[in-house]
């Protein structure tokens, strides 16, 4: 008997690791095996940056340990496989709250530097790799060094964004921030057309920590509604308890119809302008579904975010929104975003000033390899980039253009180390 | 404060169950035999609250140092009000059959190690009493079987000691718990397949605290397997004897 394979969360039917190994000690050397190695968090990876078909898998949620926190400072000593929402469990209740975190926080830390996730506070904030004080990385040649921005800052560098490919995240040192209770004031505000998103959305910088917007990709002329929000001073009762999709129904439930439908009814339902909500509704609106990917059917999905720079913002974003509407393609997780001018720390981190979008598509085969081709042109026109943890299909000469320190990242990469993503950018052509 | 003990507390579900108490701040000693695992957890469970998390490393095989153990952990905790026995190994019944040696060495490590452990607890206990002894057995040990009855006669063994002692102790204020997993997702199982009967070690820790706390006697977890292993107990011999199970 086997075990489950370890999937993305996309499902697109990767082949499986031939193995799978499970960290559970940190002092612990790496396993000797023939083949390759990558490290597993916990599968929040839209397609093969997170898998090794063929090779072996590092199962890091083993590795789930606290190891100080410094309550005056707020630096929290933690392993790699802890979870955000183990971490969020322990210390909101105690007042204090992540620096920066993803739209679901069911991230390993591990897996949270390795992509250098950006929040919702990016314009503020920068993305999590800003955050983390420093960690210890461990290579396939025994060698452990503590890496932080100013020790083996080459190493933090190549590691933050590192797509798992320098070698394991054993344990990090990050810095917590305060708040002085769990609940998350917001404040909405329904746009049409992105010359309005741009100006409501440089207002909600100015006035929130928090700022995000959610698209209807399918509406003729771009239409959504800007959520900022900021800290408060207030408790609420946690949401009641999370659903699931218990299994993969033999069809997609996501279908052009089903979508319009959804998208005009979402947007038309009434949004208050101001309102308290928990964090998790705000921060976390998915996770209250559990496996919620499943509702895509046996074929999966893709996801592919891209991000454009300031200059070329407007009408970039403005051709993909039609490239897409125009299409039928499209879901309703859309999401736009401006990140900040704080720059990245990482080699590779995804992150640069600009706007992001970020949109699910079901799986439709050639339709839509055809769309994201379009897309890719806009993009690369406009000298952007697109986000690893999300892609499933991006090709070699994308990657490169979009990633200006790809050669000086590669004399980091861990001889033992390699992914599906790693050989698809870079053996393939 | 909850002053409590910990055999096997590197186990996946003896930890999980030891963060559910640290939350709550209580006081823990933990005992195993890896010292770099149980440095790890006792720096967690710190960090989530509890008082204190002392630790000793001792194979539980070893039953001359198990005095000693119990000893230090009196000395840190000033009394127990729970011990918890964790530890076990899942036996490879083909090799088993194949090898007396490791046949004894496993009934020693499941079986003959808690049954000196629990008789240690359950004076101290009732010198004190008060306090609840919790025992992790196995629903293998409801009945045996051709894939795992060495470790599941060593279970059963375990089951029926604890019985017997909740009987003795009954009058004298001290709750014996005997817990009845099915199948945990831990690094014991590590190897199989997880379909729909598997639980998480989180769910199964949260059974045995609720258990310990409303003084039950014994607990499957999660609580379906009772009606598994009454229908597995009442199958007959004969027809059972056929089964390939
Ligand atoms: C609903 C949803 C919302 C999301 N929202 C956002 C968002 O807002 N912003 C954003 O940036 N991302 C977002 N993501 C993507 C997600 O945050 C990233 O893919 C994240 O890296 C996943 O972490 P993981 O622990 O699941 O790691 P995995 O997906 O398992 O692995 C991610 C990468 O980290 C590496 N890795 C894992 N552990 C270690 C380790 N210990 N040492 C070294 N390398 C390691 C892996 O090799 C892999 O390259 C979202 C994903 C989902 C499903
Ligand atoms: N998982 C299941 O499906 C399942 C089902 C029913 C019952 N159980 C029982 O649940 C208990 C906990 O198991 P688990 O599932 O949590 O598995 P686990 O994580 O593998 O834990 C077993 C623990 O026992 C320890 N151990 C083994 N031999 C020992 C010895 N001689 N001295 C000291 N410690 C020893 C191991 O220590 P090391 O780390 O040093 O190896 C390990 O920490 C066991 O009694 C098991 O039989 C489990």
């Amino acid at each position: 008997m086997t075990a489950a394979p370890l999937s993305a969360w996309g499902n697109l039917g990767w082949p499986p690791a031939a193995e799978v190994r499970r960290c559970g000690e940190r002092g612990a050397p790496l396993p000797a095996v023939a083949g390759t190695l990558l490290p597993y968090g916990n599968g929040r990876s839209y397609g093969d940056s997170c898998l090794n078909p063929g090779g072996t898998l590092l199962a890091m949620r083993g590795l789930d340990r606290f190891i100080a926190f410094d309550a005056g400072s707020g630096v929290l000593a933690c392993e790699a496989g802890v979870l955000l929402a183990d971490i969020l469990a322990v210390f909101v209740p105690r007042g204090w709250f992540l620096p920066v975190t993803p739209g679901t926080r069911y991230v390993t830390v591990g897996g949270a530097i390795a992509n250098d996730v950006h929040g919702k506070n990016h314009h503020a904030a920068g993305g999590f790799g800003a955050q983390v004080r420093s960690f210890e990385l461990l290579r396939s040649d025994g060698s452990r060094r503590r890496c932080s921005p100013t020790d083996n800052a080459d190493w933090f560098a190549a590691t933050v964004g590192g797509l798992g490919l320098t070698g394991v995240i054993t344990q990090a040192e990050l810095q917590l921030r305060r708040i002085g209770g769990n609940a998350i004031a917001v404040h909405n505000r329904r746009f049409t057309g992105l010359d309005e998103f741009f100006a409501a959305n440089a207002e909600a910088e100015h006035a929130h920590e928090y700022a995000v917007a959610w698209i209807d990709c399918l509406a003729k002329t771009p239409r959504g509604v800007l959520m900022g929000g900021n800290h408060v001073d207030a408790e609420l009762p946690a949401p009641r308890g999370e659903r699931n999709v218990p299994l993969t129904p033999p069809f997609s439930c996501i279908n052009g119809l089903s979508l319009r439908a959804f998208n005009a009814a979402y947007y038309g339902k009434p949004w208050p302008t101001a309102q308290t909500v928990h964090y998790q509704p705000y921060f976390y609106p998915l996770d209250a579904i559990g496996h919620w990917n499943r509702i895509y059917g046996p074929r999966g999905f893709y996801q592919y975010q891209s991000v454009v720079p300031p200059a070329a913002a407007r009408e970039a974003t403005g051709e993909m929104l039609a490239a897409i509407a125009a299409s039928g393609q499209g879901s309703f997780l859309a999401v736009l975003k401006n990140f900040g001018a704080r720059p990245s720390p990482g080699l590779l981190s995804f992150p640069m000033p600009g706007t992001t979008l970020a949109l699910d598509f079901p799986n439709h085969g050639a339709a839509t390899l055809a769309l994201f081709e379009r897309l890719d042109a806009i993009v690369r026109a406009a000298g952007g980039r697109l986000y690893p943890a999300k892609d499933a299909r991006m090709p070699a000469a994308m990657f490169r253009a979009g990633y200006p320190r790809l050669a000086e990242f590669t004399s980091y990469v861990d001889p033992k180390f390699s992914s599906g993503f790693w050989r698809r950018v870079m053996e393939n052509n | 404060m909850q002053k409590i003990l910990i055999i096997g507390a590197t186990s996946a579900i003896a930890e999980a169950a030891a963060r559910q108490w640290a939350a709550r701040g209580a006081a823990l000693f933990l005992v195993a035999r890896n010292a770099a695992k149980l440095d790890a957890i006792a720096a967690d469970l710190i960090v989530r609250g509890a008082a204190k998390a002392g630790t000793r490393v001792m194979d539980a095989t070893d039953t001359a140092a198990h005095a000693a153990m119990l000893d230090a952990a009196v000395a840190a905790l000033g009394g127990i009000d729970v011990a918890l026995i964790a530890h076990g190994t899942l036996p490879d019944q083909q090799a088993c059959a194949a090898s007396v040696e490791l046949t004894l060495h496993e009934i020693d490590t499941n079986g003959l190690s808690v049954v000196a452990l629990a008789t240690r607890l359950a004076n101290l206990m009732e010198a004190q009493g008060s306090g609840s002894l919790a025992v992790i057995s196995s629903v293998a040990g409801d009945r045996g079987r051709q894939s795992n009855y060495v470790y599941g006669a060593a279970k059963g063994m375990v089951t029926r000691f604890l019985q017997g002692l909740r009987n003795r102790l009954a009058k004298k204020g001290v709750q014996v718990l005997t817990v009845k997993p099915g199948f945990v997702d831990t690094p014991m199982t590590a190897a199989f397949r997880k379909g729909a009967l598997w639980a998480k070690p989180e769910q199964v820790a949260r059974g045995i605290i609720a258990a310990i706390d409303r003084k039950k006697d014994e607990v499957y977890l999660p609580g379906f397997w009772r009606l598994i292993m009454l229908i597995i107990r009442h199958i007959p011999e004969r027809i059972f004897k056929k089964l390939s199970l």
